[in-house]
C-alpha cells in the first residue's frame, strides 16, 4: 500500500482557505521558517481513496469477532456518535462563560451522579484522559492524603503480580516504590502475602477486581480490610467493571479511589488507540485533593465550576475528553440501571458460555465460574506439539476474528485472555467456539499450518526484531 | 430499557444451563452476599430508547451557546476543518479499532501513525515523533520526563506559558518528587538574562511556549543558546498552525518539540478530546513515551508497520517504564495527519497567514476605540489589549451578538483570531465595542 507521501505530485492542491480580506502583515524574517513544511502535496480524491484503503487493513468491532481480554471490545452505540458530533457540544469553547454552557456542565454533573452511584464514590473528576492517567490521578489522591497527614513514611504501593502494566508504572511515576505481591493458586491475593508486606510504610494497594485472569476475589473485604488496617488506602482499578457494574461496587468492596475507563465498560469507541476518558471517583476526604474543576449546583439552580482548595492539582488542560463523557453519558442514560445490571450479567454469561465450550480442549488457567473474560492457558499444548499462543492468536486472524490477548496475565505463560462481551450473540461464540476447537486440534494434526498463520491477512508476521534493531520512524525522500 | 444484547430469553436460559448455574445470581457465587447489589439498591433511573436517548442528549446540547464568532483562543482554537478530514477519520474501522497490536490485521491504523510522525516531523523539522499523547499540557510533563535524570533533577519552565501547561507540569513533578523553577518574564515575554542565571548543571529542562500564553512571540534563539549553555535540553511548546509560517524547533536547535495538536482538524469540543504531539531530536528517540510506529518487512519481503521499541513501554518494564501511558489519541493522530495532508504545504502557510493576518487588523481595529495592546512586539495570532470599559460588560454586550470576545485576564483580554474570522465580522465586533464605550 502506498505512502500518502508516495501519491504526493508537487503543485498539486485543493482549494481550503479563501483569499486573505483583510490587510497583510509581515514578521521579521528572523522568526520565520526557511522552507515550506514537506508534507503531502494530494488531491481530494487522493485523500479519499487513501483513507478508503488504510481502511481496509484494519479490523474493527464492526468487522467481526473481538475477544480480546481486558480491552471490553463491545459494540460502539451509534447513538453516541451523533450525541457527541451535536454543534452544542463540538462547537463549545472551553473557556467560554459557564452561563453560556450549562448543558456541558450538566453532562458533568449528571455523569458523575451515576458513575458515583455505580461506584459507591461520592465525588468525581473527567480530568484523566485515559484509564492509565486516571492510574496516576488516583494514586497522586493517595500520595496527598498521606501528605496532609504528615505520613511520610508511606512511600510503598501494593500491586498484584497478576495487574496491568500500567499500575507499577502509574505508580513509579507518583514516586512510590512498588511492592509485587504474588497470586495464590487460585489467582487471587495470596492473603498471607499481603498481610506480611502491608505496615507503615504502605501508602496503597492497587487492584483490579475482577483480576486478569478473569476471577472476582472472595476475599476481597478481608483484602481491603488488611490494608486499612495497616492505615494505606485501595485504588480500584476499573478496567474490568464490566463484569460487575450495577451489581456490585467497589466503594462496597472498600475501595477508597477508583478510575474507569469510559472506553471499555461505557461503550466509547477505542479509536485504534484512543481518544479514551478514565474518570476518577473518590470517597469522603479523598474527594477533596481532586483536580481541575467540579461541577456544583448553586442555590438558584445553575451549575458553575468549581475548585478544590487542596487539589491536587490540574493533570491535563480544560475538563478531560469531554466529548468521550457526553458518549458515556448517552449510553448511561440508553441502558439505565436495569441494563447497565443486564449488560454486565451477559458479558459474564457469555465469557461463562465460551469458556464451557473450550475447556475440554484447553486448560482453563483458573478453575470454576470467571467473570467477564477467561484465560486459556496453552503451557502443556505448547510442550506437547511445539504450538504457542502467539500461533492459536495468529491462526483466528485467518478466520476473520481479532485475535485474544496474548502472553497476559504474566503469571500465566502460554496465556489466552478471551473476553468476548455482552453485545456477541450466541451464534457468533458457537461459530468461534467450533473454529478455535478446530486449531486447537490442528496442534496435534498439522502443526505446520498453524506456525505458518496468518497468509490470509494484508500482511504476515512481520519481522519485529528488525524493527527495533534498525528504527525506521519517519518516512524519507529517497 | 436500552440494550445491545443479542441474546433472546430462550438462549439465555440455554447458555446459563449450559455453564451449569440455574440463574445470573450464580454467575456471582464468588461475590460476598452483603455487597451484592439488587435492582432496588441501585439509584440509577431505567433506561429508555434510542429515540428518547437522542432527545436528551439534544435536549442538553440546546441549553449551550454556540457561538458564531469566535475572538478566543487560550489554548482551544476554532480552525476550519476541511469536510474530508471528518468524512474520513469518521470511518466505523477506524473508530472502533482496538490498539494496533494485531500488526496482520492493522496495517491501516499502523500506516497513518507513521504517516502522522513523519508529517509531525516535518512541520517541526524533527527528527522522530511518538503516536501521540492525552495533550499539550501532558506532552509538556512528559517532555520534562524525558531530560530530567539523578544529575539533572531540576526543571525550569517559563513564567510565559499557558496556566493549563504549567500547573499540569507542576502536579507530574510534584508526583515524581522533583523541583520545578519558574523563569521569570520582562514585559510578557521570558527575561532571558534571569533565565540564564537561574541555569546550572543540575538542570535537565528548561521549557517554554511560542507563541507564549500572551500570543507573543518569545526570542527562541538566545533562550536555546543560553539553555544549550548550561548543558540543559530545549523544550519547546509550538502552535501547530503556527509553524506554516514560524521557525521551527528543529532550525532553532530545540531538542524536544511538544504541543496541543487540536487546531489540526479537532473541534474545541469544550476541551476534548485533544492531541498531544511530541517531536524529539535523533539522539533522544529512545526516551519518548507511549507508542511508536517503524517500518519493517514481513516473513515475504513486504512493507509492513509495526509497534516498536516498546522495550520503553509499561506492558514490558512495568514500574521501570519510561512512562504509564497506554491509550494515547490515536484516532486525533489521524485526524491531524489527514488535516496536513488535506491542506498541503500551502494550505499549512495560507491558514498561518490568515491567522497572523486577521489578528493583526483586529488588534488594529481596537487600538483604534481605545483598546490599547498591553506589550509590544511580534505576535502571531493572539494578543493582550487594555480594555477602557469594565471588561465584563463590553464581553457580555458582545456574547449579545453571538461574538465570544476575548479572554479576561489580570493582565487585560486576551483575543485572538484564526482564519475563519471574516473582515466583516471583525468589524461588527469592533461596531459593537465602539458603541458600548460611547454608550
Amino acid at each position: 500500500m502506498k505512502l500518502i507521501f508516495e501519491r504526493s505530485v508537487p503543485g498539486r492542491s485543493t482549494t481550503i482557505f479563501p483569499e486573505c480580506d483583510v490587510p497583510e502583515t509581515t514578521l521579521p524574517e528572523s522568526f520565520l521558517r526557511a522552507e515550506k513544511p514537506d508534507l503531502p502535496e494530494v488531491s481530494e480524491t487522493d485523500l479519499s481513496r487513501h483513507y478508503q484503503e488504510l481502511s481496509k487493513q484494519v479490523y474493527g468491532v464492526c468487522d467481526g469477532f473481538y475477544p480480546l481480554g481486558s480491552c471490553t471490545m463491545k459494540y460502539n452505540p451509534s447513538v453516541n456518535e451523533e450525541a457527541a458530533a451535536l454543534p452544542g457540544f463540538a462547537g463549545l469553547h472551553p473557556l467560554q462563560p459557564v452561563e453560556t454552557a450549562q448543558g456541558a456542565l450538566r453532562v458533568l454533573r449528571l455523569s458523575e451522579q451515576y458513575l458515583c452511584e455505580l461506584t459507591g464514590m461520592d465525588e468525581m473528576t473527567f480530568e484523566p484522559a485515559a484509564g492509565a492517567h486516571g492510574e496516576f490521578t488516583g494514586l497522586l489522591l493517595i500520595k496527598k492524603y498521606h501528605e496532609l497527614r504528615g505520613d511520610a513514611a508511606r512511600t510503598k504501593i501494593l500491586v498484584p503480580d497478576s495487574a496491568h502494566g500500567t499500575n507499577p508504572a502509574s505508580a513509579t511515576m507518583a514516586g512510590f516504590e512498588v511492592v509485587n505481591i504474588p497470586s495464590a493458586p487460585d489467582g487471587g491475593v495470596d492473603l498471607t502475602a499481603l498481610a506480611e508486606a502491608a505496615g507503615p510504610d504502605t501508602a496503597g494497594l492497587m487492584l483490579t477486581n475482577p483480576n486478569t485472569l478473569g476471577i472476582f476475589d472472595r476475599n476481597i473485604l478481608e483484602i481491603t480490610r488488611i490494608v486499612h488496617e495497616a492505615g494505606g488506602l485501595c485504588y480500584y482499578d476499573g478496567a474490568n467493571l464490566n463484569a460487575v457494574v450495577g451489581n456490585a461496587r467497589p466503594g462496597d468492596m472498600g475501595f477508597d479511589v477508583v478510575h474507569l475507563n469510559m472506553h471499555k465498560t461505557f461503550s466509547t469507541p477505542h479509536g485504534g488507540g484512543g481518544p479514551g476518558a478514565g474518570a476518577v471517583g473518590a470517597k469522603g476526604d479523598m474527594a477533596k485533593y481532586l483536580p481541575g474543576e467540579h461541577v456544583v449546583e448553586k442555590a438558584d439552580g445553575t451549575l458553575a465550576f468549581e475548585k478544590k482548595e487542596q487539589s491536587i492539582g490540574r493533570i491535563r488542560s480544560y475538563y478531560g475528553n469531554f466529548l468521550v463523557q457526553v458518549k458515556a453519558l448517552a449510553y448511561i442514560l440508553m441502558l439505565g440501571g436495569d441494563g447497565l445490571r443486564d449488560a454486565s450479567q451477559n458479558a459474564v454469561l457469555n465469557a461463562n458460555y465460551l469458556r464451557v465450550l473450550l475447556a475440554p480442549y484447553c486448560k482453563v488457567a483458573a478453575e470454576g465460574i470467571c467473570m467477564h473474560e477467561f484465560v486459556l492457558d496453552l503451557a502443556e499444548i505448547k510442550e506437547r506439539t511445539g504450538i504457542s499462543a502467539m500461533d492459536i492468536a495468529k491462526s483466528m486472524l485467518d478466520h476473520g476474528m481479532h485475535a485474544p490477548t496474548m502472553y497476559f496475565p504474566l503469571i500465566v505463560h502460554e496465556a489466552l485472555m478471551f473476553e468476548p462481551t455482552e453485545t456477541e450473540s450466541k451464534e457468533t461464540l458457537d461459530e468461534a467456539a467450533a473454529i478455535i476447537i478446530e486449531l486447537l486440534k490442528m496442534a496435534d494434526t498439522d502443526p505446520e499450518a498453524l506456525h505458518s498463520a496468518p497468509c490470509h491477512t494484508p500482511i504476515s508476521r512481520p519481522d519485529e526484531v528488525k524493527a527495533a534493531r534498525t528504527p525506521v520512524l519517519t518516512w524519507k525522500r529517497a | 430499557m436500552g440494550t445491545f444484547i443479542p441474546s433472546t430469553t430462550s438462549q439465555r436460559e440455554e447458555m446459563l444451563a449450559k455453564v451449569g448455574v440455574s440463574s445470573y445470581k450464580g454467575l456471582y457465587e464468588a461475590v460476598p452476599e452483603e455487597i451484592l447489589l439488587k435492582r432496588e439498591d441501585l439509584n440509577v433511573p431505567d433506561g429508555i430508547s434510542e429515540m428518547e436517548t437522542a432527545a436528551r442528549m439534544e435536549e442538553m446540547a440546546a441549553e449551550n451557546t454556540v457561538f458564531r464568532t469566535i475572538l478566543r483562543g487560550a489554548g482551544s482554537y476554532d480552525h476550519y476543518i476541511p469536510a474530508i478530514v471528518r468524512r474520513v477519520t469518521s470511518k466505523e474501522q477506524f473508530l472502533t479499532a482496538y490498539t494496533p497490536y494485531q500488526a496482520e490485521i492493522s496495517q491501516g491504523v499502523l500506516q497513518s501513525i507513521f504517516e502522522y510522525q513523519t508529517e509531525i516531523c516535518a512541520l517541526t523539522g524533527m527528527d522522530v515523533a511518538n503516536a501521540s499523547v492525552y495533550d499539550g499540557a501532558s506532552a509538556m510533563a512528559e517532555a520534562a520526563a524525558m531530560c530530567r535524570d539523578r544529575h539533572h533533577p531540576r526543571t525550569i519552565v517559563a513564567a510565559t506559558v499557558k496556566p493549563d501547561n504549567l500547573e499540569t507540569v507542576r502536579t507530574y513533578l510534584w508526583g515524581a518528587g522533583a523541583s520545578l523553577d519558574i523563569a521569570p518574564e520582562k514585559d510578557g515575554r521570558i527575561d532571558v538574562d534571569a533565565l540564564a542565571g537561574m541555569l546550572g548543571k543540575d538542570v535537565g529542562a528548561v521549557i517554554f511556549e511560542q507563541p507564549n500564553r500572551w500570543g507573543l512571540l518569545e526570542d527562541a534563539e538566545a533562550i536555546i543558546e543560553a539553555v544549550h549553555k548550561a548543558g540543559a535540553k530545549a523544550v519547546m511548546s509550538v502552535n501547530p498552525i503556527s509553524l506554516g509560517l514560524l521557525k521551527t524547533p528543529g532550525e532553532l536547535g530545540a531538542d524536544i518539540a511538544v504541543g496541543e495538536g487540536q487546531p489540526l482538524g479537532m473541534p474545541m469540543g469544550f476541551g476534548g478530546p485533544y492531541l498531544g504531539f511530541m517531536a524529539a531530536k535523533q539522539q533522544m528517540f529512545r526516551k519518548l513515551p507511549g507508542r511508536i510506529v517503524g517500518e519493517t518487512t514481513d516473513d515475504a519481503g513486504r512493507r509492513a508497520y509495526v509497534l516498536t521499541l516498546q522495550a520503553r513501554e509499561q506492558h514490558i518494564r512495568r514500574e521501570k517504564a519510561s512512562s504509564n501511558i497506554c491509550s494515547n489519541e490515536a484516532l486525533c493522530a489521524m485526524t491531524a495527519a489527514a488535516y496536513l495532508a488535506a491542506v498541503g504545504p500551502d494550505g499549512i502557510r495560507k491558514a498561518a497567514e490568515l491567522c497572523l493576518n486577521k489578528a493583526h487588523y483586529l488588534a488594529a481595529e481596537l487600538a483604534k476605540i481605545g483598546y490599547t495592546p498591553v506589550y509590544q512586539g511580534p505576535f502571531f495570532h493572539e494578543f493582550v489589549t487594555t480594555c477602557p470599559v469594565d471588561a465584563d460588560k463590553a464581553l457580555a454586550k458582545l456574547a449579545e451578538h453571538g461574538i465570544l470576545g476575548g479572554l479576561s485576564t489580570e493582565r487585560g483580554i486576551l483575543w485572538c483570531c484564526t482564519e475563519k474570522v471574516t473582515k466583516a465580522q471583525i468589524d461588527e465586533a469592533v461596531r459593537i465595542l465602539r458603541e458600548e464605550a460611547q454608550a
